[in-house]
């Protein structure tokens, strides 16, 4: 009975959303605004129904309803209490309803906020999203419905996929599809803006906020997804250059490109094209990234569903993507650009190279990704594309944009003076050249490294010039200097925001340097009792143990550590599912914040007297998700309600 | 821009799209090769039994190279009893089953050289030529050799008695109509 409830109230959703659309683009039409509070009713209603469809769904998977094809497949009796939760959205259909759910949430956050103001743009952006909404129930409804039922209803389930039972899954879909999700909003106004024909800021002052948002879920979910797949995959890496990694990183490219030209536009009122361009590919990607990881179309060693839903996602896309063009090719006119640039030595001017090489760089990525399907339609001839195409081009790229990072916030507008360029960059410049000799001087030799280094070296030397200058000024006005330092961080909140963003990038961009160009690993078979050293530590292989855990057995290995001080015990283990052909790595791992010991059990005899082991010691690494923290920081305070006016 | 250009932004869009439209007619297990018909790369390499074995030697016979690796789960592990059955029935009929380990530790091939009981020649290919030489893509692939050293015929995935059996009566029917005239 509850199934066919959660179903029956998402059929009433659908029907809700469509008519939410309607109402509220004849709301725009006519200006009614009656029209428009019948939409935002049917709005709520979907939220409602969404919510306790989602419930439902929980609800089953915390019952073991396993007459409910959806859960039977994705729990059985064994699974634990937390990830029978975070299990319904371990597939396919519950990811979709999840998906849904953010998207009612958006929605009504939007209508919150913005239903007084906007009045022109407000209904128009309400019905893209219940647009959009709608096209996720019907996805609910038709492709993948998470209430189906299994008939007959067997007596255990299945179980969630075992990589999926890990702390690292149950927030990283929900950060990556708040990213996703979040996108919609910013499209949405921008749809407005072009079906109104109000082009000027107004939809980027919305939506400035929203799309700091999403950006950062975004990147929070990219980063967790690499912590997971750092410490669970085993294979003691963040990032693979996988496509649905690189379905998360495209969006975020571009996504991340938005954010910077907008702020031209609201300077200068130039780039309004560009802008409405950057935001309709940004969204548009994420689209493409879901239809990339749900569809099967192209191989991936975690492309976790494949079904008929690809076609819906692919028509949908193509949907979004030609109305949207067609807008803008409507509004062509009146999207052509007011300012010129007037010097190429200029903030402009490194915004706008900093969006061409981000831009350039989703599209590299987005080249190798469906690189293998363009060879094969082409020639017949498939192709794999792997981490060295992605790495040689996007890292000067990534290089480039580190050098930028350093340069756009200083420089100064429309031209700038060669004063200005001595006053702010010979310092910074000079301290990055004494850090490219200093890290040389400590025995970096790998180029790429000391380059990368060098030039975090010289952001970091802006960032902290600039707020030196700002606190300096602060004092001699007779300010001391804690409160000067942080009445600039909460009066100029969205600039120091950015700048502890870029701050977290930087340590992030350290981190990958670092792990890429330290880490060390080896594998060897020991016998119990003998050691391997690597890195400065000293591993025994001590014994193996079989233990049986509620949903699976596990053959752990004992090492005893040493690296000169105490010795400690490691457990690596192997898993073996039921459910699974092939066990899974249990990988015990020291996180250090300099270096991480990562140990890996592999094979091993039956009797238990041998056994091979990967150590590696992974460097830095630990530094990406301090990176990470940082980044939060910096997010949290840009998007903190300005206090400039009070001042 | 004049009016009617502005109309092509969007059907920019449209390749792309057909291209990812393209993708569903696809089946992955498909690999077009263009070696197919053309002269098999040449190799010299030396089974795990110690045995040198290169495709000069088996000139004259129809030879199935089957690329596998211990890790390949599960394809290898299914079509490893079937090769196994092939050469058991086809071994006096001037056909030959060779084994190709790729990317693998010489143990764990041993092992499961061992558990499957093969008995047709396997060798490593530790420098990882060979299997470029024949653009594997991923494992199990397998090349059908005619006995004039050409090669007729690519699988992709496990293989099946069906698959084998058909590929391996036809090469060894031409190679009889070939030996008669």
């Amino acid at each position: 009975m509850i199934p066919e409830l959660g179903q029956g109230m998402l059929l009433v959703a659908l029907g809700l959303a469509l008519a939410g659309a309607i109402l509220s683009a004849a709301g725009g039409r006519t200006g009614r605004p009656a029209l428009v509070e019948s939409a935002q009713h049917a709005a709520l209603g979907v939220f409602a129904l969404i919510t306790c469809s989602f419930a439902l769904l929980v609800y089953a998977f915390l019952t073991f309803d396993f007459s409910v094809r959806y859960v039977a497949h994705n729990t059985n009796l064994g699974t634990p209490f937390w990830y029978r939760i975070t299990g319904v959205w371990g597939a396919l259909e519950g990811s979709i309803i999840l998906w849904g759910w953010m998207l009612s949430l958006y929605t009504l956050i939007v209508i919150l906020r913005h239903r007084e103001r906007a009045r022109e743009l407000y209904p128009w952006a309400l019905t893209v999203m219940l647009a959009i909404m709608a096209f996720f129930i019907t996805i609910m409804t038709v492709a993948a419905p998470p209430f189906s039922r299994l008939n007959p209803v067997p007596a255990n389930g299945r179980g969630l996929n075992p990589l999926l039972e890990d702390t690292g899954m149950i927030t990283h879909p929900i950060a990556l599809y708040l990213g996703f999700t979040g996108f919609t909003v910013p499209f949405a106004f921008a749809v407005a803006a072009l079906v109104t024909g109000r082009l000027s800021d107004t939809w980027i002052a919305l939506t400035r906020r929203w799309t700091i948002t999403a950006w950062y879920f975004l990147s929070l979910g990219l980063l967790i997804g690499g912590w997971w797949s750092y410490h669970v995959l085993g294979w003691g890496g963040y990032w693979a250059w996988d496509p649905v990694e690189n379905a998360a990183f495209m969006p975020w490219l571009t996504g991340t490109a938005f954010l910077h030209s907008v702020m031209i536009q609201e300077r200068r009122r130039m780039l309004k094209l560009w802008n409405i361009s950057l935001v309709i590919l940004t969204f548009s990607l994420t689209l493409f990234g879901t239809f990339l990881t749900r569809s099967g179309v192209i191989a991936s060693v975690h492309a976790f569903t494949q079904g008929s839903i690809g076609i819906m996602f692919l028509s949908f896309l193509a949907l979004v993507v030609l109305v949207a063009l067609g807008l803008l090719a409507w509004r062509w006119d009146a999207l052509k650009g007011q300012g010129e640039l007037d010097s190429v030595v200029s903030r402009e001017s490194a915004f706008l190279l900093n969006n061409v090489m981000l831009v350039a760089a989703a599209f590299t990525v987005f080249f190798g990704t469906v690189f293998p399907l363009l060879s094969e339609a082409v020639r017949g001839v498939k192709v794999s594309v792997g981490a060295p195409f992605f790495n040689s081009v996007n890292i000067p790229l990534f290089l480039g944009l580190i050098f930028l990072m350093g340069v756009g916030p200083l420089i100064a507008w429309r031209r700038a003076s060669l004063d200005n360029l001595r006053r702010n960059f010979v310092g910074p410049i000079v301290v990055g050249v004494v850090g490219a000799a200093v890290f040389y001087a400590l025995g970096v030799r790998s180029a790429l490294a000391v380059l990368s280094l060098a030039l975090t070296v010289f952001v970091a030397a802006t960032i902290g010039l600039d707020f030196w200058r700002a606190t300096r000024a602060r004092l001699r006005m007779g300010e001391s200097i804690l409160p000067a330092m942080t009445g600039l961080l909460a009066r100029h909140n969205r600039r120091y925001g950015g700048f502890v963003v870029h701050l977290g990038i930087l340590v992030i961009a350290v981190g990958v340097t670092g792990s890429q160009a330290w880490s060390v690993q080896t594998e060897t078979t020991l016998k119990v009792g003998e050691s391997a050293s690597l890195g400065g530590y000293n591993v025994r292989f001590d014994r193996l143990d079989a233990a049986e855990e509620s949903n699976h057995a596990r053959v752990v290995g004992t090492f005893t550590v040493a690296n000169g001080r105490q010795p400690a015990v490691m457990q690596p283990s192997k898993k073996y599912y039921p459910q699974e052909s092939s066990p899974i790595a249990g990988v015990d791992y020291w996180i250090g914040l300099k270096e991480d010991l990562y140990l890996v059990l592999g094979d091993f005899t039956r009797d238990g007297r041998q056994a091979t082991v990967k150590i590696q010691v992974n460097r830095l690494v630990t530094v990406i998700w301090i990176g990470g923290l940082i980044l939060t920081l910096g997010t949290v305070l840009s998007v903190m309600p300005e206090r400039r006016k009070a001042a | 821009m004049s009016r009617a250009l502005r109309w092509l932004i969007p059907l920019a869009a449209i390749p792309v799209l057909a291209l990812l439209a393209y993708g569903f007619r696809l089946n992955p297990r498909e690999v077009p090769s263009p070696l197919v018909g053309r002269p098999a790369p040449a190799f010299a390499l030396k089974t795990f039994a110690g045995q040198p074995v290169s495709l000069e030697s088996l000139r004259g016979k129809v030879v199935v190279l089957n690329f596998w690796a211990s890790w390949c789960y599960p394809s290898c592990y299914e079509e490893a009893p079937v090769l196994e059955r092939g050469w058991q029935a086809w071994r006096d009929r001037s056909v030959v089953v060779l084994g190709v380990d790729i990317q693998d530790t010489d143990d764990k091939a041993l092992k499961f050289v061992r558990d499957f009981q093969l008995s047709f020649p396997n060798a490593p290919d530790p420098s990882g030529k060979v299997s470029i030489d024949y653009g594997i893509y991923g494992v199990p692939e397998t090349f059908f050799i005619d006995t004039q050293g050409r090669i007729r015929a690519k699988h992709v995935g496990a293989l099946s008695e069906e698959v084998f059996r058909q590929h391996v009566e036809r090469l060894s029917s031409e190679s009889q109509g070939a030996a008669q005239r």
